[in-house]
């Protein structure tokens, strides 16, 4: 993350502990992809990943009218947000056990097109899909930590604040997480596309 | 932002594209509008979420205070809200005829018999009234009727969900979510007779019948006001009119359990 964006960040949270109706729309703006990313990545299709997201930044929002002035400015309010959006997601899979989890393989709402030409661009759709379908066989906290720096880039130190461990131990966890990945790929018959 | 070379490793670089794009109009997910629109008897500020309608509320009542209305939202629902660039489709038409039956309303957080309340309640067209008990008979709890007169005074969006159409049957209109003295106008401003409708529970009748049609029906039923007098034929309960060979209105409904 650049110092500049840092900036604008922090100030976020004293505007919002000044008066988090005036600056809520930006924080819903501002974080909307990373909470929206992570619960869809993490969960595949199992959740409605558009509703569950909306209704972190309503309990956020509910929690931001109550807390105290200071205690709205030390808040770090990327984790934050995602640790509200990762409970939910909890909470509705366990009271819907009885439904199978159910991951699509194909779930992937199209990024913008990158460079390379027509057949590049299958390849790498093809890529991306099977990688996301793959993230599903991972154990829930390497899928959390890949997602978390690889996908919605965060901070290490970010990603243990929400895994509630030290630094070092984020850390293994993505690189385990990736290890895990790279061996899932190289079952696929996508090996020959990845050496 | 991030050391790794990603064009080196086809893994991470397919993750870094697994980024996505929330659905347009994610934020209106989250964050509710307002609007200040003409109502029947002067404006109101009207809340909307993605699903429909949740708050109305007459801006006399609020000081005509923008702000003061959307604290008022935000400590009911706990839900941010801000002003909309224009109401939803459909709002304005529906204050101006009363007919809102096709708008879309939000009304989460009420319970499912709440719910069922209000829903019939839309039904009941501009210019008519019905009792309570028609309502608790008509959503299957007829001895809900205490009930359903507390959840018509609990109603969020009054006026738009014509609640004030609810009335008792001793001829009272009875209590109201925006006091009383604005039920009465706004009944007034449907041409609603309120003399008369008071003037016959007084006399004991509550249907009236036609002898050219032989249906019987509500006093304020659309029908029952077309009956010319020499035709119009009294009753004090249902009962006494199916006994005298009339049958019950398709369009209002009266039944048995509400002669009570």
């Amino acid at each position: 993350m650049t110092t500049a964006t840092e900036d604008v960040r922090t100030e976020l949270t004293v505007r919002l502990s000044r008066d988090v109706d005036a600056a809520f729309p930006e924080l819903v703006s501002s974080y909307q992809q990373a909470v929206y990313t992570t619960v869809l990545r993490l969960s595949g299709r199992q959740v409605d990943a558009a509703d569950l997201a909306a209704e972190a930044f309503l309990r956020a929002y509910q929690a931001l009218r109550r807390y105290p002035p200071e205690r709205v400015r030390q808040l770090k309010l990327r984790p934050w947000l995602i640790t509200i959006a990762l409970n939910l997601w909890r909470n509705q899979v366990r009271t819907a056990t009885r439904r199978p989890a159910h991951v699509s393989l194909d779930s992937s709402p199209e990024p913008p097109a990158g460079s390379g030409g027509p057949e590049e661009h299958l390849r790498r759709r093809e890529l991306r899909t099977t990688v996301a379908g793959l993230l599903a066989q991972l154990p829930e906290t390497q899928r959390l930590a890949v997602v978390l720096r690889h996908v919605v880039g965060l901070a290490y130190s970010e990603i243990a604040t929400i895994l509630h461990c030290p630094e070092g131990t984020a850390k293994s966890h993505v690189s385990r997480g990736l290890q895990h990945l790279r061996a899932l790929t190289t079952d696929t018959d996508l090996q020959e596309e990845l050496s | 932002m991030n050391s790794i070379n990603t064009d080196e490793d086809p893994v991470i670089r397919s993750l870094g594209e697994l980024v996505a794009q929330p659905p347009v109009g994610f934020d209106h997910l989250v964050i509710a509008r307002y609007a200040l629109v003409p109502g029947p008897l002067g404006e109101v500020f009207v809340a909307f979420t993605d699903r429909g309608i949740s708050y109305v509320r007459p801006a006399d009542q609020v000081e005509q205070d923008a702000d003061r209305f959307a604290e008022d939202f935000r400590d009911r629902f706990g839900r941010p809200i801000e002003r909309a660039g224009r109401p939803p489709a459909g709002l304005v038409p529906a204050l101006r005829t009363g007919r809102a039956r096709e708008l879309a309303f939000d009304l989460r957080g009420l319970s499912e018999f709440e719910q069922a309340v209000l829903r019939k309640a839309l039904e009941i067209p501009r210019g008519e009234v019905r009792p309570y008990a028609w309502i608790a008979r008509e959503i299957g709890r007829p001895k809900a009727v205490r009930a359903t007169g507390s959840a018509l005074g609990h109603n969020p969006v009054p006026i738009l969900i014509p609640c004030h159409r609810v009335v008792r049957s001793d001829g009272q209109i009875g209590n109201y979510a925006l006091g009383p003295a604005m039920k009465h106008e706004l009944l007034h401003a449907e041409e609603v007779d309120l003399e008369e409708v008071g003037r016959l529970a007084a006399a004991g009748v509550h249907y009236l019948a036609s002898d050219t049609t032989g249906v019987v029906c509500y006093p304020s039923c659309r029908h029952a006001r077309r009956i010319t007098p020499p035709h119009r034929v009294p009753f004090g309960t249902l009962g006494r009119a199916v006994e005298a060979g009339y049958r019950p209105c398709r369009d209002c409904r009266p039944a048995l359990a509400d002669t009570a």
